[in-house]
């Protein structure tokens, strides 16, 4: 069984896995991060996204083999309560999750996203967050988080 | 780290941002009690006070409840009420939630009674807590109580310089006092205190949006799920389902996943699951494992067939809920009789994620951790399935993925069990996608058949109403029997079903009706993929798509305005205002059918309007809707909701509540039918069950409270969902003049009765 050395959050990890075990099961299992989540597996939903050198990844659908050096970044290494991110300020301004589950991929993306668009429209926040699931049906707020963590700049 | 130690560190960290905390007793009882060792609290039971509310040392109030919020709010308005009748900052105050060992059994979340039941309780116990505050200090300062006042937890004497933290007073001990309650488990549980609870004139914390607890440890990745629970020595566990529902495992060979290091297989009757210490191993296996399975057999009449299906079975159960007037009559006098017919398909819970729970089952004892809604009961499940005595299972409610009734979060907890007892050692149990939401229980499908006779004149003279569906609680929502579990259901275990529907609920005075429901018998008695159960506001989208769908009709059969026919049945003075307010807010331009009906090339708008109550909650709506006449796609562009659930404790979070529920009531309209042939359900993922994207989310969700401080309140987290589907069909009839009668209005649908 292969040695993975994985950049996670600032951190080197260690993790003994198959190349073909996805990168969800590293993070959850061997590593017992408490983010991401698993919700579909099936690349659908992005209850599993991290960044990968700052692109929104889904972890489920991530092969170990295919992760290389790329810096892992969690929704826990994205900001703190005290150097929040400001995609998690707004989320905490609006109280947008329910259940909250979904949480990873709005939030992952939409920090990936304010960073390539840091002024967007309503449209293109839409259409960057296009397939994400939230069950819950949280939109209204996530749309007004998105739009106060673009002004908070 | 162990749970153990993570909910320790977990809860200093919280309390000492000073926010509201919600204590997740991940670790177990004690954990959680912030008082002075060697004291012995008294026993749990609703007549000790000490079962309600306990007072720190630093003042600190941590309040038992009995019910669990999933992120709607519920914990911050049962901290506001208590901070309330204490009179102590909201700030001050935890809330635990969901344990069997701390708690009592208040029901769980269940049917929106969270505020209106578990809340009524809690203000009995805060005011009765204040009261024996104020009367200890009084007895020790000696003077009458009436002279005594409490601020922010500090007592004070009238004309008396001395004061007194309630901290001081009993910070740290229990009460050791009593309080009455009416011998009631469940959501049903009521308390009575001898101090009188304030009056809502003298509200200063309820009716405030106080923040939500919750938010932050979700935002920053720190509160743990039930999926994160982890338990030294835990094995991971996944199920095996057949492909045909019928079908169950004749011959199991376990060579087929020796590859998988130390993966095992569990196979007792026709339960089947397999577990390995790793997780991505225990996928592996359930992916790997060779199954004979027993030939297959049609079991079900398959998505298209099923209305057909609904109307040629025998009826189980039939109850007339209305019967007014001479009905016959009416219809063999009438000038004209107008009717119609509506159909709606199962729909699934389809949470975040599959059900997920832990089981760890030591001898004679056992302690789960389950995100389910109804923890005690799902305890006594667990109890009953591992044939061992209430008393001796613990259990402990963590968040799970969003569930929106009985999910699939009990059948998890029932499969943990069994195989821990099984193996002997703890495992956790999630399911995969396809069993989130091909195997959940779901939502009853159902027809509605209405017809209504008019006189020359136009005026309804007579409503005939009946709903016909899947009993909405053949799967009991409690989760305290085995036999309502897929596991108890596949070992064997059987029991009497519940047979249940319902009826249209409003304020319509109706002077000539007969308004019904009929239930016809489940499709498979055993391990069904098709049981059918509570999904948020059951039975009332499907019962209302109907209802309030036909009250256009008629209205425009009758060539007038349809808030203005809605009100020729109307009288109580709130139903109407929610009605008139939502009309003024939306801009509803009065007249018959067409009267708000846009066009610019190919896209047609209109808005439609929708009312029902809800236990005592008022809801009216108007969807302003764009169709796009080539491709039949909807797009609900703003949404107008009037809302009265008496008096509103937190605005902030009933806000984001009805929010939630116009986007998931927008997204079973729209979108949400479980597919399914003769043999099995074909929704299986989010591409095979899809649910609203966020590109169809709505611009805008206007919302009026109608706030009555002087009404207890009834409860919000389900009235909006109800008439969602009616409204939105309404609007898209303003906007096509075509009808659509059966759900979702997808976008085939809507080109075919375009067509
Ligand atoms: S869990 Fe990875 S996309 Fe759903
Ligand atoms: S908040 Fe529950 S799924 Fe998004």
């Amino acid at each position: 069984m292969p040695r993975y050395t994985l950049q996670v959050d600032g951190r080197a990890e260690q993790v003994d896995a198959d190349a073909d075990m996805p990168l969800l099961y590293a993070l959850r299992d061997n590593l017992g991060l408490h983010n991401p989540h698993f919700g579909c597996g099936l690349a659908q939903c992005g209850a599993c996204t991290v960044h990968l050198d700052g692109e929104p990844t889904r972890s489920c659908v991530t092969p170990m083999g295919a992760v290389g050096t790329r810096q892992v970044t969690t929704l826990a290494g994205l900001g703190t309560e005290e150097k929040p991110h400001p995609v998690q300020a707004a989320y905490v301004e609006e109280a947008v999750p329910q259940c909250g589950y979904c949480i990873n991929g709005w939030i992952m993306t939409a920090a990936a996203f304010l960073k390539k668009t840091p002024k967007p429209t309503d449209a293109e926040i839409r259409e960057a967050m296009t397939g994400l699931k939230c069950r819950c049906g949280t939109h209204m707020a996530i749309l007004r988080a998105i739009k106060r963590a673009a002004a908070m700049g | 780290m162990n749970t153990q130690d993570f909910s320790l560190s977990r809860r200093t960290l919280l309390q000492t941002t000073g926010a509201l905390v919600i204590a997740f007793n991940a670790g177990g009882v004690g954990t959680a009690l912030a008082q002075a060792a060697g004291a012995v609290k008294p026993p749990l039971h609703p007549t000790e006070m000490d079962s309600w509310i306990a007072i720190a040392p630093d003042g600190s109030v941590t309040i038992f409840f009995g019910k669990i919020d999933g992120g709607q709010g519920t914990d911050v308005a049962i901290a506001q009420i208590v901070a309330e009748e204490m009179d102590i900052s909201v700030s001050r105050i935890n809330v635990i939630m969901g344990d069997t060992a701390l708690t009592c059994n208040q029901g769980g979340a269940s049917g929106s009674t969270g505020v209106a039941q578990g809340g009524a309780a809690l203000r009995q116990a805060g005011a009765e807590a204040r009261r024996m505050l104020v009367e200890r200090a009084a007895i020790a300062w000696g003077v009458a109580p009436e002279r005594l006042s409490v601020n922010d937890g500090v007592i004070t004497i009238a004309g008396d310089p001395r004061s007194m933290t309630c901290a001081a007073l009993i910070g740290g001990k229990y009460f050791n006092d009593k309080i009455a309650w009416n011998n009631q488990y469940g959501n049903a549980l009521g308390l009575t205190a001898k101090a009188k609870p304030k009056t809502p004139d003298q509200y200063r914390v309820v009716g405030t949006s106080a923040p939500r607890a919750d938010v932050r440890g979700k935002v920053f990745a720190y509160r743990p799920y039930v999926t994160d629970i982890k338990v030294e020595g835990m094995l991971h566990g996944r199920m095996i389902r057949p492909e045909n529902a019928s079908s169950v495992p004749v011959a199991v060979d376990e060579a087929s996943i020796r590859h998988i290091p130390g993966a095992q297989v569990v196979h007792k009757n026709d339960f089947l699951g397999v577990v390995a210490p790793k997780e991505w191993d225990a996928i592996r296996a359930a992916r790997d494992l060779k199954v004979t399975w027993s030939a297959p057999v049609d079991v079900f009449p398959g998505d298209a067939g099923i209305y057909d299906h609904l109307r040629a079975s025998t009826v189980t159960k039939r109850q007339v809920t209305t019967d007014k007037g001479a009905v016959e009559a009416a219809f063999a006098g009438a000038a004209r009789i107008v009717e119609a017919e509506y159909e709606w398909p199962y729909q699934s819970h389809a949470s975040m994620a599959g059900g997920c729970a832990i089981a760890d089952v030591r001898g004679d004892r056992a302690t789960v951790w389950t995100g389910t809604q109804k923890p005690h009961y799902a305890a006594e499940g667990a109890a009953a399935i591992l044939k061992l005595p209430l008393e001796n299972v613990h259990g402990i409610w963590v968040q799970g993925p969003g569930s929106y009734g009985r999910n699939d979060a009990g059948d998890a907890l029932m499969d943990a069990c069994v195989l821990s007892q099984t193996l002997g050692r703890p495992v956790r149990v999630q399911y995969m996608r396809h069993e989130g939401t091909g195997w959940d229980p779901k939502g009853p499908p159902s027809v509605h058949k209405a017809r209504a006779a008019l006189d020359a004149a136009g005026n309804m003279i007579a409503l005939e109403f009946t709903s016909r569906g899947m009993s909405r609680n053949d799967t009991d929502t409690n989760e305290s029997e085995p036999k309502d579990t897929l596991a108890g259901q596949l070992l064997g275990m059987t029991g009497e079903r519940l047979v249940n529907f319902g009826s249209p609920e409003g304020a319509y005075e109706f002077p000539v009706a007969r308004i019904a429901w009929e239930t016809v018998p489940t499709l498979l008695a055993k391990a069904s993929p098709l049981r059918t159960t509570h999904l948020r506001d059951p039975i009332g989208p499907q019962v209302h798509f109907g209802s309030e769908s036909f009250m256009d009709e008629v209205a425009e059969a009758a060539g007038v305005d349809p808030i203005e026919f809605r009100l020729k049945f109307i009288t109580r003075p709130r139903d109407v205002a929610a009605l008139k307010a939502v009309a003024e807010k939306a801009g509803w331009k009065p007249g018959p059918a067409g009267t708000r009906r846009g066009r610019r090339g190919d896209i047609v708008t209109g808005q439609g309007v929708a009312y029902a109550s809800r236990g005592g909650t008022i809801v009216a709506m108007i969807a302003e809707v764009e169709v796009n006449m080539r491709t039949g796609q909807v797009y609900a562009r703003k949404f107008t909701v009037a809302q009265d659930c008496g008096l509103v404790i937190n605005p902030g979070t009933m806000r984001t509540v009805i929010e939630g529920n116009v986007v998931q009531g927008l997204s079973r309209t729209l979108h949400e039918e479980v597919k399914f042939d003769r043999r099995g359900v074909k929704s299986v993922d989010w591409l095979t069950y899809p649910i609203l994207d966020i590109t169809e989310a709505p611009e805008t969700v206007d919302i009026v409270l109608l706030d009555h401080p002087e009404i207890p309140p009834t409860g919000a987290g389900e009235a909006t969902i109800r008439i969602l589907a009616a409204a939105v069909s309404n609007a898209v009839f303003e906007a096509t003049g075509k009808r659509i009668r059966r759900g979702p209005l997808t976008p085939e649908r809507v080109r075919g009765a375009l067509a």
